[in-house]
């Protein structure tokens, strides 16, 4: 047992594996003072089964720990010759199931060893991006408190192209620290002829407590089954991870045997476990998948986090978002220039949220016209154009599970364009010129709608520009008006199946689409005015061609239906 | 960074130690137990005035989270607060007559008593109407944290501040002594906050909540700030730079992960809007020693006389930090 600190609790775990007849060696690290050594050792030296090995001085990464381990294995050897399997543990670890029963899987393994180890090809977890290199340089700086001059030096050795020598007969391999070996190969690792040799090598290797018992085993072992009987899990620091009181059920559903670390102050687990009954022997093999499980989340929220969310702990740098925002959602401009009831009659299709223009002109028209929505986020305008794009992201954020559509226009807050663009979740469809529409229906004096149009279609050529760009990563569809209402079905049916909607089939419906008697007019004195409008594509002058001359005279004109195909 | 840059950031460090120095004679100790505290105490410190009835709760919560001190700046207190506090065998507290606006709101007097007492200690600086909450503070005491820091030598623990409020008038439900302020300010905003990075000092600029929503609908410029740092491990070097907003030197201030990752951060609950909280702003409005020539008390003044309502259908209801976990608000980080 390597101790460093919390001695209390290193009293108390000897204690019990002594209690059930295992002999214990402690090794003390060096840096505990004297005094609290002494009196370590002085208020266990009533266990005949406890032992005391020479201190080494442990730090992190290097060979103190491997010395250590060595002298009290040897002592453990020596001192009590009925021991048959000799298990590696820490202060901080500590048993979660009767010992019996941990006895009795051994005895009926008498020949395995259970060591994690793998050859550095095969490992992902290395830190600090060395693991090849940890076996053919030298590490003679401390990774912790000399981390500079550790890098130079390994840049350095990397530049000259310095490597060392492997001892023949060994195949580096890695993996925990703890292990549990039998008799047999850890007296066969310790009187190893060339263990000179061997520990010259290991002694110069980054993280040798890693890597020492690891290798030697696979030339002594005849069963190695690579896997730690100790369940302990690391962050992406490679630090380990800590276990607490509220652990407690999932340690115990875990069947694992010895579990590390544990916090020093953790006193549910300590009494929890050390007081167990020792009850019906369990046969049942260990099973840390649900621990696993956990703490790989952790893990991945630490690293990658949760796409969409801006907060006081995650706020990436541009472009390492994972994602402007989390949930897929839908964009649509100049539709509803375009249809009289496209908000309601998009709503009733998907099953989306429809909202109309959120980002102006005036406030955001939510859904149902409420003054404030999910999250408490107001509609006010003041609000939303102080910070525009955490208006878009908190939206998405707040109702995230359901799928958000809304209306942009060249009348409203441009800010976010840029951003949705480049958002992989957005679906943006542009009619492109359908702003026009309304000032086609607008009763206004002709100067101003000529100024207002130039103006709304240099801010859609700004969008559009943005969409089309190579940086846009949304799924993007364009249309010219023209285009559009020429054979409105086709794009409909596309946008709504690329929404994934609940339903795959033909549309059954579509909205009401506005009249247009006349738009190619408009159109047409626009230019006479001057103003090119471009953005809508080439629009017929005269829309009374589009009717059939055959249609008699006197029928009332009824308001266009989309599948009126003009020829 | 250029050199100029942390040249001047250095000099502002020095600066606001100068400060401390200088106000550390507008404190008058009125009792000092400081001798009493231990390696590895965990710290707090208070500054207060008129807080007499959320003291007892206050110190409840926080002996419970395990604080080992508390350390109290009572700015004139008129209402028995010293007092109270003087009887607490955990707690030292200092008093000063001195203006409030010009200590920096407090902070020279809390940068003085850090610098003199927190060396090497985990402090938590907090208001006596914050409540911090942290990933399993249900189940994981203070020093869980704290040790969990330490071992991912991390030195500095971000607390957004999460305004709460009641459902109706806040002057419907009056607080007694000893109450969970929460049981009656229960509700707040989920996701309407917004965030931009403070690239001079490294610190984010978080604005929103209620309070953004209702008194800074037209100006949200002067919303308040709401990002904090409450909890550091300090080092005599370090100092606040403006309130628990942001600290110097400014490596402290990156408690966020820039990378797309998250890191572990907690929650303040900000328990202002109590009953008292209509005298309190009338009162401060008078004495105007607040941030911005005391803009922020003006506005609520002016919407406090019409009896706001700070809930609206979309508030949301305090339950535990698992709650705030899930929207977002807070992130247990890699903290498992």
């Amino acid at each position: 047992m390597l101790v460093h600190t919390a001695l209390g609790r290193a009293e108390q775990v000897a204690r019990h594996w002594a209690a059930a007849g295992c002999p214990v060696v402690i090794h003390v690290d060096k840096k505990v003072r004297d005094r609290v050594y002494d009196k370590f050792r002085e208020a266990l030296a009533d266990e005949e089964l406890i032992r005391f090995s020479p201190r080494h001085l442990c730090t992190w990464g290097a060979w103190g720990i491997v010395a250590a381990t060595q002298d009290a294995a040897e002592m453990l050897l020596r001192d009590f010759p009925e021991a048959r399997h000799v298990y590696l543990s820490s202060g901080s670890c500590l048993p979660l199931r009767p010992v019996e029963e941990l006895k009795h899987y051994l005895r009926a393994r008498p020949h395995t060893d259970f060591i994690e180890s793998a050859t550095t090809a095969d490992v992902p977890w290395t830190v600090g991006g060395l693991d090849e290199e940890r076996f053919t340089l030298r590490f003679p700086f401390s990774w912790k408190t000399q981390r500079r001059a550790f890098d130079w030096y390994v840049d350095f050795q990397r530049r000259v192209g310095f490597r060392r020598r492997i001892p023949a007969g060994i195949v580096p391999h890695m993996g925990s620290q703890w292990w549990c070996l039998t008799r047999q190969t850890l007296q066969a690792i310790l009187t190893d002829p060339q263990r000179a040799e061997y520990d010259r090598y290991f002694s110069k290797v980054w993280i040798p407590d890693e890597s020492y018992f690891q290798t030697l085993t696979r030339k002594y072992s005849s069963h190695v089954e690579s896997r730690s009987l100790t369940l302990s899990k690391f962050d992406f620091q490679g630090k380990p991870h800590i276990f607490y009181d509220d652990h407690l059920q999932l340690l115990r559903r875990s069947d694992c045997f010895v579990a590390r670390k544990i916090w020093p102050h953790a006193n549910r687990l300590y009494r929890a476990f050390l007081t167990d009954p020792a009850g019906a022997m369990k046969k049942r093999e260990p099973n840390p998948g649900k621990i696993d499980r956990i703490f790989s989340k952790a893990v991945e929220r630490r690293t990658r986090g949760r796409a969409g969310l801006y907060m006081q702990s995650r706020y990436p740098c541009d472009g390492w978002e994972g994602g402007l925002t989390g949930t897929k959602y839908s964009v649509f401009q100049g539709f509803a220039e375009l249809y009289e009831d496209f908000e309601p009659w998009l709503a009733r299709t998907t099953g989306c949220r429809v909202h109309g223009q959120i980002f102006g002109p005036g406030d955001a028209a939510f859904a149902g016209g409420q003054p404030v929505i999910n999250g408490a986020l107001t509609a006010s305008a003041t609000l939303r154009d102080y910070a525009p794009r955490d208006f878009l992201t908190n939206l998405l954020w707040n109702t995230r599970g359901e799928r958000q559509c809304f209306q942009f226009s060249p009348r409203g807050n441009q800010a976010v364009t840029w951003d949705m663009a480049k958002d992989l979740n957005a679906q943006i469809s542009v009619i492109s010129g359908a702003w026009a529409v309304p000032l086609f229906r607008a009763d206004r004096p002709f100067s101003e709608i000529r100024k207002e149009a130039a103006w709304l279609q240099k801010v859609e050529a700004d969008f559009l520009h943005a969409l089309r760009s190579p940086h846009a990563k949304a799924r993007v569809r364009i249309w010219t008006m023209a285009e559009f209402v020429e054979a409105p079905m086709e794009p409909l049916q596309l946008m709504i199946d690329e929404m994934g909607a609940r339903t795959a089939r033909r549309l059954s419906e579509v909205p009401q689409m506005r009249d247009l008697d006349g738009f190619g007019q408009f159109l047409q004195d626009l230019k006479n005015q001057g103003m090119h409008p471009y953005l809508m594509g080439d629009f017929p002058t005269t829309p009374a061609e589009a009717v059939p001359a055959t249609e008699p005279e006197e029928k009332p004109r009824k308001p266009r239906r989309p599948y009126l195909v003009q020829k | 960074m250029g050199w100029f840059e942390s040249y001047n950031l250095g000099r502002e460090k020095r600066f606001l130690h100068y400060r401390a120095l200088r106000k550390r004679h507008q404190l008058t100790a009125v009792v000092n137990r400081t001798r009493k505290i231990r390696k590895r105490h965990i710290l707090a410190f208070t500054t207060l005035r008129n807080e007499r009835i959320r003291l007892p709760y206050f110190l409840e919560y926080y002996r419970d989270l395990g604080i080992d001190h508390f350390l109290f700046v009572d700015n004139d207190s008129d209402d028995g607060s010293r007092e109270y506090l003087a009887e607490q065998e955990d707690c030292s507290v200092w008093t000063t007559r001195a203006s409030y606006l010009k200590s920096r709101f407090g902070m020279d007097w809390i940068n003085w008593l850090l610098l003199r007492y927190a060396h090497d200690h985990w402090t938590l600086t907090v208001d006596p109407d914050e409540f911090f909450v942290y990933p399993f503070c249900d189940t994981r005491p203070l020093n869980a944290l704290t040790d969990w820091l330490d071992a991912s030598e991390i030195r500095s623990f971000s607390a957004m501040l999460l305004d709460m409020y009641p459902k109706g008038p806040i002057t419907a439900d009056p607080y007694r002594e000893g109450q969970d302020p929460l049981e009656i300010a229960s509700w707040f905003d989920a996701g309407n906050y917004t965030i931009s990075r403070n690239w001079r000092n490294g610190n984010l600029w978080i604005q929103g909540g209620p309070r953004m929503r209702v008194f800074f609908e037209d100006d949200p410029w002067k919303a308040p700030a709401l990002n904090k740092v409450p909890l550091v491990r300090w080092h005599r070097r370090y100092a606040f730079e403006s309130s628990t907003h942001s600290l110097l030197p400014r490596g402290l201030n990156l408690v966020f992960d820039e990378w797309g990752g998250e890191k572990a951060s907690g929650v303040l609950l900000h328990t202002k809007f109590l009953d008292t909280f209509t005298a309190k702003a009338a009162e401060e409005l008078t004495r105007g020693q607040h941030y911005g020539d005391s803009q922020e008390y003006i506005a609520y003044h002016q919407r406090l006389k019409d009896e706001p309502e700070l809930w609206c259908k979309w508030s949301e209801k305090y339950i535990n930090w698992r709650q705030l976990e899930i929207l977002g608000l807070m992130s247990k980080g890699n903290w498992a």
